[in-house]
């Protein structure tokens, strides 16, 4: 929004809260945000401490689950025939899902230059790319024979063969590796000159080699500045289809297949929309603790919290809508299977987790249009939480319900988690903090230059132009 | 002139200056005498100091253009060569040539090859990694430029170079700091 540029930063026409606290400079920008990771280690917070600790131990108990589902097989998982995918696909969805939200921050909102973004998207990036970590290793695991993933590569071997271009299987493969790779180019990228700030401003000798040889010997030349800023827009523009082509492809591998309650129309939309929903949420649930605790109120204002619910609340009810065309196309279908698979979510046996989903995801997030909500950093916390857990269970209903009882009464069965579906849940889980700990206690994540460019001082170098 | 191998004794003049207003005035007026090899060190990216040293034409486009071709071209090939010459495979009838189904995988190939290449070729075109550079043995040049400060140099290979002179001019501005860039 180009009002953001005119006097001071994030003055805004209609009055709401500036997207940097007034009184800040490049430098204050700078000493405040790489404060936090130029504190020495001994001097590390307690709460960071416990949380690593937290984490770093829920990893051990995912490399736990794992070592036993290398040496035991899928069978200590809940997956029967014909629940084949079980939580494992649940909770790959539900993490590739998370990390969509990272994407559209740096990416897609970058193009729409809402400057707003520019204190989010870097620990955006980062969420997406470690959610991306956490969701590839579960089709790995599922594999059943993990140690044979590259057959899903084109990659030529004693097999004598290639993957099947036309399985969205294969779609999948790409799409993700792409994101993956893409994800992390974009992220570090994005660092390079925060990475030079840091290099130029560390004490310690070992951090100031380290963040030198990461910053690759950046040098804020204007020539530099050109060729990045085109970089930047040019990642962004190839990022924009690559996030829409990732769920898309995603739902694919439901809407291909023909199981009743697998394809509709809606799936690609809906499913996008889905994740940008669960996206913010996870956003949400991780920065309002962290905006006290490293107070960092001046950078993430109330502005950003406005904003991101909003996005909340607009993907949520393109979600609904969802859900609601979904049992529109069962009965316009006249297909009896589909008909079924509606009333079996609505009265079967997993009535519960299909209306927890309505709860969560539909009715809560409705508290989103008071703007009281929206600025009552708890109440917005709670809502995140249930949404969190709603699309986690959006996919529940999505697979195993449909699954459960697809087309023979006779080949119908009961689907349950087992402890070691949780155990490998909780252990990504696990994995995603520590990663989220380390990021933000050794790396920018906090764009600085970006947010030098809200200042005063940057505003009006920019604003003499128009 | 100097031989194929000495270097120049200095890599440039620096200037710093405090604001983005007092650098632009100095950019111009070191373009009005005459120099052409110049360059802004800024700490964010500033248009109009871009604009000022007519540094709009990046030729990453075009790069990350032919390689998203490459990539699509490359992937769908791959795809048609196996799915239809190599290992042809029979699924309902429906032709080998099936290429709607290969379009995902080539979409991904065209943004793969397109993204490395912007992210590559950002760096190619800067001349990085290169960790160290004269630059950085100017002690405030390495305490302001990724923080507060403004800064222009005046490179050596500039036809109108002469140190001293340089640096007079560079005086004439007022900024904070003069400084010889030693190679």
């Amino acid at each position: 929004m180009s009002t953001t540029y005119d006097g001071a930063p994030g003055a805004d026409p209609i009055g709401q809260a500036p997207v940097l606290a007034p009184g800040h400079t490049p430098a204050s920008v700078t000493e405040r945000i790489s404060e936090v990771v130029n504190t020495k280690l001994t001097k590390t917070p307690r709460w960071w401490l416990l949380g690593l600790a937290v984490g770093f131990g829920l990893l051990n108990l995912f490399l736990l689950a794992v070592t036993n589902l290398f040496m035991t097989g899928i069978g200590i998982w809940g997956n029967n025939v014909p629940v084949g995918w079980g939580w494992d696909i649940v909770c790959f969805v539900w993490w590739i899902g998370i990390g969509h939200a990272g994407t559209l921050i740096s990416a897609i909102l970058l193009l729409l230059r809402q400057s707003w973004r520019n204190s989010i998207n870097r620990f955006a990036e980062a969420m997406t790319v470690f959610a991306v970590a956490c969701a590839g290793m579960y089709p790995i695991l599922h594999l059943g024979r993990p140690w044979l993933p590259y057959w899903l590569l084109p990659v030529p071997g004693t097999l004598n063969m290639w993957p099947n271009f036309r399985s969205p299987l294969i779609w999948d493969v790409f799409a993700v590796s792409t994101y993956a790779t893409i994800s992390i180019v974009f992220w570090y990228v994005g660092m390079l000159p925060d990475l030079a700030t840091l290099r130029d401003h560390a004490k310690a000798k070992v951090a100031r080699f380290a963040y030198g040889m990461a910053a690759l010997g950046w040098r804020n030349s204007s020539r530099h500045w050109a060729n990045y800023e085109t970089a930047s827009l040019l990642l962004a523009g190839l990022s924009t289809p690559l996030v829409l082509s990732v769920h898309s492809i995603v739902s694919f591998d439901f809407s291909v297949g023909i199981v009743p309650g697998w394809h509709t129309t809606v799936f690609p939309p809906y499913f996008v929309a889905g994740a940008v929903f669960a996206g913010f949420a996870m956003v949400l649930t991780l920065v309002l603790p962290l905006r006290p605790l490293f107070k960092l109120k001046d950078f993430i204002t109330d502005r950003h919290l406005q904003n991101m619910a909003k996005v909340m609340l607009t993907t949520g009810l393109i979600v609904a809508y969802g859900y609601v065309l979904e049992i529109w196309a069962a009965f316009y279908s006249a297909n009896e299977f589909e008909i079924f698979m509606v009333l079996n979510r609505f009265t079967g046996p997993y009535a519960v987790q299909y209306w927890l989903l309505i709860l969560c995801n539909i009715l809560v997030p409705q508290l989103l249009w008071f703007r009281q909500v929206r600025s009552n950093v708890w109440a917005l916390w709670v809502i995140a939480m249930f949404i969190n857990v709603g699309m986690w269970l959006e996919r529940f209903v999505i697979i195993v319900v449909s699954l459960s009882r697809d087309y023979v009464p006779s080949n119908w069965a009961m689907y349950h988690g087992t402890k070691w579906d949780i155990a490998v849940f909780a252990g990504t889980i696990g994995l995603f903090l520590t990663l989220l700990l380390l990021f933000i206690r050794f790396l920018p994540a906090l764009n600085m230059f970006e947010m030098r460019v809200l200042t005063p001082e940057a505003t009006k170098a920019h604003g003499e132009e128009k | 002139m100097h031989g194929p191998h000495t270097e120049p004794l200095l890599h440039g003049v620096m200037a710093e200056f405090r604001t983005p207003e007092e650098l632009l005035e100095a950019i111009g007026a070191a373009k009005a005498a005459g120099f052409t090899k110049l360059d802004a060190y800024t700490p964010y990216p500033i248009e109009r100091v871009l604009d000022a040293l007519d540094l709009h034409h990046s030729k990453l486009p075009l790069l990350v253009l032919g390689a998203s071709i490459f990539g699509a071209v490359a992937v769908f090939s791959f795809a048609y060569w196996a799915s239809a010459i190599d290992y042809p495979l029979n699924i309902g009838g429906r032709p080998l040539n099936s290429w709607p189904a290969f379009i995902p995988a080539t979409f991904e190939g065209a943004i793969f090859h397109g993204g490395l290449a912007a992210a590559l070729g950002m760096l190619l075109l800067n001349g990085l990694p290169r960790p160290h550079h004269p630059l950085f043995n100017v002690p405030r040049f390495v305490e302001h430029a990724s923080k507060d400060g403004y800064f222009l140099v005046v490179e050596s290979d500039d036809p109108k170079f002469d140190g001293p002179a340089v640096r007079r001019f560079l005086e004439s501005l007022a900024p904070v700091e003069v400084n010889e860039v030693e190679n």
